[in-house]
């Protein structure tokens, strides 16, 4: 057991830390507003470099690097605060068209995702379908060359910037619910597609209902074979628990809390929080538990350098991860005190908040925050995947 | 010892709670936030006409009421249908003071707010004040028979659409003293004085009070010069017994509707509700509710009677309140899954408002260390 990296580890490290100074800028750090252009243009500039996906297999765009220096990039990219890659492509879709997509399918849609050409978003819960997502209902018929899709998807993620959807669908609803489902890819500018925005608490606009109409589907978009999308699409979310720990981000945004605390400037002639004992206590609480997390998730990634997958272990990333999350943001709200109350979210260019800076979004995260433990499998979910598959309950 | 409400208070508990079904469901309520001036003059019109304000008063302001019970009946109600009207800071807080001040212009005003005709807000925070009543940066500078007021003061509930605002302001003594506070009668209109308004997260509306040398008569003086700070601390403890009340209200209906959705939602064949884990965790929730409730009851009998320290009844109802409200509104979020977080659904505005009265009048925290303090748990 050590706990040092290697020299080579640090070298990739400096390497890295370089490419986020002249790209990622010190003074732009935790101000970037984020939205679809900026989002896009950080997807863009590590594309460029070759290091949008390191996860990817080398032949598809990927960089070969070991779990470690997967670990270190992540480790790097949270502690400048900048934004991810875009989750859908890289993460989620990406992998399901390289590992069961036909070669035309690489070929055709594996370039625009790796550098974003094409946003995807994730069509896979339903009004009626969350937690129990193989319950799905949106149907597709096939019909000569193509598949007519009709249903609705909802909570999908920035739809309103999408230009394909990946979609779960029924294309057999008379065998077990598991084993009637496909994995189609659609285009978001078919006719019979419409985008309908949900608002959610704090006023921000992420999650969307997505209607299918009649949407005339080419077979040719149809991944891998029908019926075995539920295999898929496990396969999918696999993947898209990975990092889902998040710890240096919380750990930055902590840091972020404690400058604030202890800023003399902010206090004035009042009370500093970070005389306080009580926020002391909550603060010293995250530390460690932020602590046990990241040495779980060190576990979990040694685990995989060994050549296990990830296991059942990435739920206890997600739950402590979101856990801590949460936490964080509410600490947050405290610190804010009256301040977190006045909404001003929307003032104009010559218009300025009443209370500091830090207090602005600080309820508005808060809020928006508690999705982290429902969505991508709610905790009570991953808990009954770990008493299942861990603990075999 | 008596639980039990008198039959004027079940009668106005009953005709408050029919209104709020039949003319202020969650719709309404919305459309009135999203209107221009995020208040409803018609509701508060009526809240007058049903006599909810006069409730708030004894016989000598005309009032027919006036003790913590009666507001707690009122509060409950509100929080149940989560009204925005400004009925806290006008009749709680502002009204407060000059129950609390008494003498002519008192009673004028006293009834104004009965008659809903005057809408008041209470500045008593500042910028960096935190939660400390006695943290006043604002001054007041006696020139001849005028004072001249200058400070902001944060986050003032109803200070943009109030008519008249109450401002602490220090007369005299250093930035954190107990004493040279005193408390000034002040229009809206007056020179010098801007309000920066906006709503507040959970739909109510509120604004920083700015003076600049606004030079107000001696008359405003209201209650002694130097000497508003027990005032404060006496009305603000009223005011956090009530908004137990408010959280009371919130609570129940929270855990109402968490029942109703969990039941009603099906996952795996089933409603979820079904699931123990999510029955415990309603039954958690259904705990933290009772105490609440237990806790509201106290500090309101406790207030109401002769021999209790009402300070330390506050506290213990406030730490309850940051408790149960935290607890309540993140579990009922939970258990709604995506649908929690929707502003479409009445559940995430109840959590909203929930969290932010933890916030209001100081955070479990603050009332915590205070408690502490008023008991000798901790030195002073
Ligand atoms: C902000 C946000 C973004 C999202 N983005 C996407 C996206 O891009 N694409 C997409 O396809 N989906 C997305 N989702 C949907 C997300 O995956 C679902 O919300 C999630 O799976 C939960 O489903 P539900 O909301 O229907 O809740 P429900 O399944 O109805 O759950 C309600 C409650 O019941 C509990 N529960 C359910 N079943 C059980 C059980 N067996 N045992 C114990 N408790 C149970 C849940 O834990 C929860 O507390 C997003 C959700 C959110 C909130």
């Amino acid at each position: 057991m050590d706990l040092s990296f290697s020299e080579k580890d640090e070298a990739f490290r400096q390497e890295v830390i370089s490419f986020l100074d002249e790209n990622w800028p010190a003074d732009q750090r935790g101000k970037v507003e984020f939205n679809k252009e900026t989002y896009l243009d950080w997807h863009k500039k590590l594309h460029a470099k070759g290091w949008v996906a390191p996860a990817w297999p080398e032949e598809y765009g990927g960089t070969g690097w070991t779990p470690t220096q997967r670990y270190i990039f992540d480790q790097e990219m949270a502690k400048a605060e900048t934004f991810p890659s875009l989750a859908f492509n890289t993460s989620m879709v990406g992998p399901v068209i390289y590992t069961f997509g036909s070669p035309e399918q690489k070929e055709r849609f594996l370039p625009p995702t790796l550098s974003a050409d094409i946003w995807w978003c994730q069509g896979y819960s339903e009004p009626g379908s969350g937690s129990d997502l193989a319950s799905l209902r949106t149907k597709a018929v096939r019909e000569g060359d193509h598949y007519i899709v009709n249903g609705s998807k909802t909570w999908t993620t920035f739809a309103q910037h999408a230009d394909w959807i990946f979609c779960l669908v029924r294309t057999d609803p008379d065998v077990k619910k598991q084993q009637g489902i496909s994995f189609l890819l659609i285009d978001m500018k078919t006719p019979g597609v419409t985008v309908r925005p949900i608002i959610t608490l704090g006023g921000d606009h992420e999650v969307n209902e997505v209607f299918l109409e009649d949407v005339k589907v080419p077979v040719e978009n149809l991944i891998g074979e029908e019926n075995m999308g539920w295999t898929y699409a496990k396969f999918l979310l696999m993947h898209e628990r990975s990092n889902i720990a998040a710890v240096h981000q919380s750990k930055r945004y902590l840091e972020r809390l404690k400058e604030v605390a202890a800023n003399d400037d902010l206090a004035g002639h009042g009370p500093k929080m970070s005389d306080d004992p009580d926020f002391i206590k909550k603060v010293s609480e995250i530390e460690i538990d932020l602590t046990a997390l990241e040495f779980t998730e060190l576990r979990s990634l040694a685990n995989e350098e060994a050549g296990k997958g990830p296991g059942a272990e990435s739920s206890i990333l997600k739950i402590r991860g979101t856990e801590l999350q949460q936490r964080i943001s509410h600490l947050a709200v405290e610190l804010a005190g009256y301040y977190a109350l006045p909404y001003q979210r929307n003032l104009g260019h010559n218009e300025y908040p009443a209370g500091p800076e830090h207090t602005v979004d600080a309820a508005a995260h808060y809020f928006n925050g508690r999705k982290t433990s429902i969505y991508g499998g709610t905790n009570e979910i991953q808990r009954n995947i770990i008493a299942k598959a861990v603990l075999g309950l | 010892m008596n639980f039990e409400f008198t039959e004027e208070q079940q009668m106005l508990r009953e005709s408050l709670a029919r209104f709020l079904r039949e003319k202020y469901d969650f719709e309404t309520r919305q459309k009135i936030i999203a209107s221009d001036n995020g208040w409803s003059r018609d509701t508060w019109a009526q809240f007058a006409e049903m006599g909810l304000m006069a409730a708030a008063f004894p016989e000598e302001f005309d009032g027919f009421g006036g003790t913590a019970v009666d507001l707690s009946v009122i509060m409950e109600e509100f929080g149940r249908g989560l009204v925005v009207e400004p009925y806290l800071p006008t009749v709680v807080l502002a009204g407060g003071v000059l129950r609390h001040t008494g003498g002519e212009l008192a009673k004028d005003l006293i009834a104004q707010i009965s008659a809903g005709d005057l809408v008041m807000g209470l500045g008593f925070a500042e910028p960096q004040g935190r939660y400390d009543l006695f943290h006043v940066e604002t001054k007041a500078e006696k020139q001849g028979d005028e004072y001249v007021l200058s400070g902001r003061k944060a986050v003032v509930l109803a200070a943009n659409i109030a008519d008249k605002l109450i401002i602490a302001a220090r007369t005299s003594g250093n930035i954190r003293d107990e004493d040279g506070i005193s408390l000034f009668l002040i229009d809206k209109d007056t020179d010098g004085l801007t309000v920066e308004g906006y709503p507040t997260i959970d739909g109510l509306q509120a604004g920083d009070v700015i003076l600049d040398k606004v030079k107000v008569p001696a008359a405003s003086l209201v209650g002694e010069e130097g000497k508003a700070y027990p005032v404060l601390e006496a009305v603000i403890d009223k005011a956090i017994i009530a908004l137990a009340a408010e959280a009371m209200g919130v609570c129940q209906k929270i855990c109402d509707l968490t029942g109703e959705y969990t039941r009603s939602r099906e996952q795996f064949g089933t409603p979820i509700a079904q699931f123990q884990v999510l029955q415990h965790r309603m039954v958690d929730m259904f705990i933290f509710k009772e105490e609440m409730t237990s806790m509201t009851y106290m500090a309101v009998m406790k207030a109401d009677t002769e021999g209790h320290d009402t300070r330390v009844a506050a506290s213990m109802a406030k730490v309850q309140l940051g408790k149960s409200c935290k607890f309540i509104g993140e579990s009922a979020v939970q258990l709604h899954g995506g649908m929690g977080i929707t502003e479409e659904m009445a559940v995430g505005h109840y959590f909203m408002h929930a969290t932010m009265m933890d916030t209001l009048f100081g955070n479990g925290d603050f009332h915590q260390k205070r408690y502490e303090r008023l008991t000798g748990l901790r030195a002073a």
